[in-house]
């Protein structure tokens, strides 16, 4: 479904990824975790092209990104996003934020749009908070009308950069237990972050980077009982 | 203040209210047109063309270096020169006072109003932009449906700031020979002699008017919960 191949991305003469490589399938759950400054966060925003690639090449479902003539539109809406700051539309009601892309880019009549944002908003338990701002929102409702949003478009894959990290610690589940439902429902998803919790109980797999590359890779119980590098022993010794 | 007579004021209300017109007509003209150049420059300032970026540059840095007054003498008696004897060779064009200084004021109010723009526009999250996209809007739709909506709040207190300069900035277009208020006032007061109250009654024509746009912005305002 995603595969990445020999990608590098430079900031100027920083260079944050030196050279991914991975491939993950339908339904597959895979979790990224590492220090910060590792390159996690770039990599997910290679994934749907937030950030351009330096070298190297990403194919979602056969299209190459690395393309010249790709229509990078088109791409994104079959992969989802949610960011750690939620990045709501302040100024839209939540089930305005919900329908103006299904409305402007699916080109989905308004009343059908309307009626899918309100079974997305059952599925994340906000059916209630339909017409109100996202600034009367706690921060793991607004995590959840994100998540909610991007639903909306239908992708194929999910990407989640951080989800629960600014979030206040009582919020964090109700955003989890979301997620965990997706994937229970068989969504692809990739998923960076720092709730081992959460990638032990749900990822069908975690990939450990530092420094640019992928380190170790494998089956959660694998890595987290079993790390192989000495990276990831160490990483995991200041986290678990 | 036996001496004033401000009952005799009324009488030249005619000449005050042909005044009162064109400050307003070209207040508003400019105001409007200069919005416009305002948007189109603003988006040159933050365009990543580097071209409509230069051109936009040029533009403000030109206008916000020289005052109103130059530019108002310069497009009024030295540009008609320029376009008759460099462009037109026949010396048939002809500068209507009233149109210089709608152009004036559009020029001037847009420079202004581009940086008002740009500023705005640059305050909105980088995060709004890339979630838009990220559900598949395109730029210019991202920009339409969730970047500019909310910058356009953030722009209300300083455009009618800048609505406010402009319309002061008309009383300068009477060197041109533009009929507006203070034009009109000195024309009243050189022939009879009143100038204490033709002047006051125009400086309060002038305040009437700018605390008309501050009531209906501070009205806007409030809707917009700004």
């Amino acid at each position: 479904m995603i595969e990445v191949v020999n990608l590098h991305k430079s900031f100027g003469d920083l260079e944050v990824l030196k050279g991914i490589d991975c491939k993950i399938e339908p339904t597959e759950v895979v979790c990224v975790i590492g220090p910060s400054g590792s390159g996690k966060s770039t990599f997910l925003r290679c994934l749907n092209m937030l950030e351009e690639l330096t070298d190297g090449d990403v194919i979602i479902e056969g299209e190459h990104l690395s393309s010249r003539d790709i229509n990078i539109n088109e791409i994104r809406t079959e992969v989802g996003m949610v960011f750690q700051q939620f990045n709501l539309f302040p100024h839209k009601t939540v089930l305005d934020n919900i329908i103006l892309a299904p409305q402007k880019v699916r080109k989905l009549k308004k009343a059908d749009a309307i009626q899918k944002a309100y079974e997305l908003l059952d599925k994340v338990g906000l059916r209630d908070k339909a017409d109100n701002y996202p600034s009367q929102l706690s921060g793991g409702q607004k995590q959840r009308v994100a998540i909610a949003r991007a639903l909306a478009m239908d992708p194929k894959a999910m990407l989640f950069d951080e989800p629960t990290s600014a979030l206040d610690p009582e919020l964090v589940g109700e955003v989890l237990e979301v997620m965990k439902g997706l994937a229970r429902e068989g969504m692809t998803m990739i998923v960076v972050t720092h709730e081992m919790g959460f990638a032990k109980e749900v990822a069908d797999r975690v990939i450990f980077m530092d420094e640019g590359v992928i380190v170790e890779e494998g089956k959660p119980e694998e890595l987290f009982d079993n790390p192989q590098n000495e990276r990831t022993r160490h990483f995991l010794g200041k986290v678990l | 203040m036996s001496t004033f007579n401000w009952s005799g004021v009324f009488d030249y209300m005619p000449e005050l209210g042909k005044g009162l017109y064109y400050t307003l007509l070209i207040s508003i003209l400019g105001i409007a047109i200069g919005f416009i150049l305002g948007v189109l420059f603003g988006m040159g300032r933050i365009s990543k063309n580097k071209i409509l970026y230069g051109l936009s540059t040029i533009y403000i840095e030109i206008i916000r270096g020289t005052p109103v007054l130059v530019q108002a003498i310069w497009i009024y008696f030295a540009m008609p020169l320029i376009i008759n004897q460099a462009i037109l060779d026949n010396g048939s064009f002809r500068m209507n006072s009233i149109v210089a200084g709608v152009i004036v004021i559009a020029i001037n109010s847009g420079a202004y109003i581009a940086e008002i723009v740009r500023g705005a526009v640059a305050s909105v999250d980088s995060g709004q932009m890339e979630a838009a996209r990220s559900l598949g809007l395109g730029q210019g739709q991202a920009m339409r449906h969730v970047v500019w909506p909310q910058a356009f709040r953030r722009m209300i207190p300083p455009l009618g700031n800048q609505f406010i300069i402009s319309i002061k900035d008309t009383s300068l277009l009477s060197v041109i020979l533009v009929p507006e208020l203070i034009f009109q006032g000195r024309q009243i007061a050189a022939n009879h002699f009143n100038a204490v109250e033709i002047y006051t009654t125009v400086a309060i024509f002038y305040l009437a008017i700018t605390l008309t746009l501050s009531f209906i912005l501070r009205y806007f305002e409030r809707r917009l919960h700004i």
